[in-house]
């Protein structure tokens, strides 16, 4: 029990000595933690937002919306595939999307094959080994065909989308320069942004709230007003608000998207008023070009989160693919539709359904009442251990200290998060870390009441208490996984430092400990005990 | 010579007044369940929704004529509380309808509205929750302490003995309660650390259990002949110096960081103080006693034991 071969020393020792290097860069400075020699370890433990002040923001998708939109893509796949069905196009009626599945009725019964086979061709398959496709085609009632989203198709398309989204939201908050931002995906419609030093969210929140889907539809010019101002439009076209107030009807169907925009700056128009200039692909210039060649004269609408912005009339073909948006914007608002032009339509739309700014005073404050706390923890519990177990205690102490250390050298190299419920699980740790000592302790205790000697009192302390120190350390890794597993944000923070304490703890505690009693006893050879 | 806060063997009859034990642990739950049925927990933003504000002054404000104006500023009702000390202010208030930039309007009205009264205001923290994501909070609070305490009886059920597993369970189920019971009677805010505080103490009154579990365990095999009721006598009063020392140095610990640590945690802390003490006393008083009452002969050893024995004997 107290013989150590020299190999094991060596590696106790080197293990403690790598834990303080690990830890060494937090108690300079960030600039001196920089100038550190590059062959040392120079990162420092990345506080949590709580700590360092802050924004937090969670967003979410409204999957019925992304279920939606699959489903109204899968409209127009549908008419346009069966208008090309080889040996001619095949006629339906009775299209309709109730119930959140596609129906329609086929009018020529003899086409209905050729046309159930058009439509299996434009289902997916979904990725994974299931073999399953994202939309199922079934006939009923003789010549009805029903298309229905699978399950899993929904949740791939779902999916898809926050991986869409993450991007999207990653380049506007890029946009907005902003240090080191942090944007994960939480669950499956979740994304949780987290950016540092933001006080203000309120342009971050502009940013992230809007989808950004740009269209360009014609206006239709024979829509009658007063029926558009009850609501009614004409078939293939939609009624649709204006930015300014009031209402536009434009045809349905987008004559060119933002999808195929490549460039998108401030600028300013002819009056010198703040505008948005907008370039698109090399396909979507020819488009846009030939859709603006074939209605000169006519007034177009450029649609942004369906809201006209504008309905300018096109004067002449716009030939180089690029153009501007003018309205009443400020620098402000301009540069902000910009960034979103430019980073692209979020798939779908996103809601803030928690949001958390910690002031960087707040944060401030908290380290320091969470440093002093700490530092008064080790104190008292210093005090204490010495008074009631004299040498014994001073070696708990030494351990203590070098459990701290190894706690802060753990979690900068391994990267995790400190939070302020991961300082309180600190301190924590420092009054429960003691405790396998303490058990030693009183063991030893207990066998020099019985009249033992030094050496088998001492080994038989260290053997008898190791058992309970494993089974209540077990216990306590096993909540601490738990918390970890179903705690949300700040219990997190608390479980990851809990665990990792309770893991260092019965090295320090125990091995560490045990190497310096089993020095003391070689060297010192006590007679007696003062414990 | 050394400090000893429990003096060398004691002989304390833990066992004999076991029944007052029983009956106040049954007051104190039966008491924190009243009290959790009518005076309920003071939920905070995390578990309830909403949106809260901490907010420093230059100066204390006085707390009802603070309500009233920002009541006046018809961004719903207020509810207000002393933050760690007299300046600092939490300003709760139901979460605002609308789109994404709601809540910043909220708050923006709120700082103008105190500026023009209070002059210079600094708004330390702002957070808001909604209603579906508080819900899913609760729900996942409540999982955790639920599958910890699970977990905890299937590991004392599987380490030693059915029956250390319920006294186990019935003392930390106490523990628990009476720790929700001191928040409606405190009403404390109650947020989502307090949570992980619970999750903690029912680690840590698990350690004073585990180890007088242990040791009930390991004096059963060495004493066959001697009646239970001594044993566990026996095996609480021997641990009963690390039980005490543990307790003493975890409350120095806390309280360093209950007294000079971030306001925050206060909650957090002090609940975390209450449930070592109960802790420690359901360990002492309860959970080894309850052995008896749930039939526990010392000559029905531990299965374990009996097998290990036979090893030894061949």
């Amino acid at each position: 029990m107290l013989d150590f071969p020299p190999w094991k020393i060596w590696t106790i020792i080197g293990t403690i000595v790598l834990g303080f290097l690990f830890a060494a860069p937090n108690f300079v400075s960030e600039r001196q933690a920089a100038a550190i020699p590059s062959f040392l370890p120079q990162k420092q433990l990345s506080l949590g937002l709580d700590l360092r002040g802050g924004s937090h923001l969670m967003l979410e998708a409204d999957t019925n919306d992304v279920r939606r939109a699959k489903l109204e893509s899968l409209e127009d796949t549908v008419r346009s595939e069966l208008r090309q069905v080889a040996g001619g196009a095949v006629a339906f009626t009775d299209m309709s999307t109730a119930g959140g599945r596609l129906s329609l009725v086929i009018t020529d019964p003899s086409r209905l094959d050729a046309a159930v086979e058009a439509l299996r061709k434009v289902t997916r398959p979904l990725s994974g080994l299931s073999g399953g496709r994202d939309v199922d085609v079934n006939v009923v009632d003789g010549n009805k065909i029903v298309l229905n989203e699978t399950d899993a198709g929904v949740a791939q398309s779902i999916d898809n989308a926050m991986a869409q989204a993450v991007e999207v939201i990653r380049k506007r908050i890029d946009e907005l320069g902003t240090r080191e931002p942090t944007i994960v995906r939480q669950g499956a419609n979740r994304i949780v942004v987290q950016v540092p030093g933001l006080q203000d969210p309120s342009a971050l929140k502009a940013l992230l709230g809007k989808t950004a889907k740009l269209e360009f539809k014609m206006v239709d010019v024979t829509a009658d007003p007063t029926e558009a101002a009850q609501g009614r439009a004409p078939p293939g076209s939609q009624i649709l608000q204006r930015v300014e107030g009031g209402i536009s009807v434009v045809k349905r169907r987008a004559i060119i998207t933002g999808d195929q925009l490549v460039d998108s700056q401030i600028t300013s128009d002819q009056n010198g008023a703040p505008a948005v200039s907008f370039r698109f692909d090399s396909t979507g210039g020819r488009r846009f070009a030939q859709a603006t060649q074939e209605n000169v004269g006519k007034p177009f609408a450029i649609i942004l989160d369906n809201k006209v912005i504008s309905d300018p009339r096109i004067n002449e073909p716009i030939l180089g693919g690029s153009g501007i948006i003018s309205g009443s914007y400020t620098t402000a608002t301009a540069n902000e539709l910009a960034i979103l032009l430019r980073s692209g339509k979020l798939p779908v739309e996103l809601k803030v359904v928690e949001e958390r700014t910690v002031g960087p005073d707040l944060g401030a404050d908290s380290i320091r009442a969470g440093t002093i706390a700490a530092i008064v923890a080790v104190i008292a519990v210093s005090v204490l251990m010495i008074a009631t177990y004299g040498r014994f205690g001073v070696y708990s102490v030494i351990a203590l200290v070098i459990n701290v250390t190894l706690i802060l050298g753990v979690m900068s190299v391994g990267g995790f998060t400190l939070t302020l419920p991961g300082i309180a699980g600190l301190v924590l740790t420092i009054g429960a870390a003691v405790d396998a000592n303490v058990l030693i302790n009183e063991r030893i205790r207990e066998e020099q009441r019985k009249g033992r000697g030094v050496i088998p009192s001492v080994e038989v302390g260290f053997r008898d208490a190791t058992r309970t120190i494993w089974d209540a350390n077990s216990l306590n890794i096993i909540v601490a996984v738990i918390m970890f597993a179903f705690g949300s944000g700040p219990v997190k923070g608390f479980a990851v430092v809990l665990s990792i304490g309770i893991a260092t703890s019965v090295f320090t505690a125990v091995t560490v400990v045990r190497l310096m009693v089993s020095r003391w006893l070689a060297k010192g050879r006590p007679a007696a005990l003062s414990i | 010579m050394p400090l000893k806060l429990v003096p060398d063997n004691t002989n304390i009859g833990f066992v004999r007044v076991r029944y007052i034990a029983f009956a106040l642990t049954l007051l104190l739950t039966l008491g924190s369940l009243a009290l959790l049925a009518t005076k309920g927990l003071n939920l905070g933003v995390d578990f309830k929704g909403g949106l809260t504000m901490e907010v420093e002054f230059a100066a204390p404000p006085p707390l009802d004529t603070l309500r009233g104006k920002v009541d006046a500023l018809g961004v719903g009702t207020s509810a207000l509380q002393e933050f760690g000390n007299p300046k600092n202010i939490l300003i709760r208030l139901p979460l605002p309808e609308g789109d994404q930039s709601a809540v910043q309007k909220v708050v923006a009205r709120v700082q103008a509205g105190l500026k023009a009264d209070y002059g210079d205001v600094k708004f330390r923290r702002v957070e808001s929750v909604s209603g579906k994501v508080s819900g899913e909070l609760i729900t996942s609070g409540t999982l955790a302490v639920l599958a910890s305490m699970a977990a905890v009886a299937l590991f004392t059920w599987f380490r030693f003995e059915w029956f250390f597993g319920v006294s186990t369970v019935v003392a930390l189920v106490h523990d628990v309660i009476v720790t929700l019971g001191f928040f409606a009677l405190t009403q404390l805010e109650f947020d989502l650390n307090v949570v992980a505080a619970v999750l903690t103490i029912i680690g840590y009154s698990l350690n004073d259990k585990v180890v007088i579990d242990d040791r009930i365990r390991e004096n059963l095999r060495k004493y066959r002949t001697m009646d239970i009721g001594p044993i566990i006598d026996l095996s609480v009063n021997e641990t009963l110096p690390r039980t005490v020392m543990t307790s003493v140095t975890l409350l120095a610990a806390l309280a360093s960081m209950l007294l000079l640590g971030p306001d925050i945690i206060f909650g957090f802390t002090a609940a975390m103080m209450l449930g070592i003490v109960i802790g420690t006393y359901s360990s002492v008083f309860v959970s080894s006693s309850l052995l008896i009452s749930l039939g526990v002969k010392s000559r029905a050893a531990p299965v374990v034991e009996s097998r290990a024995e036979r090893v030894t004997r061949r």
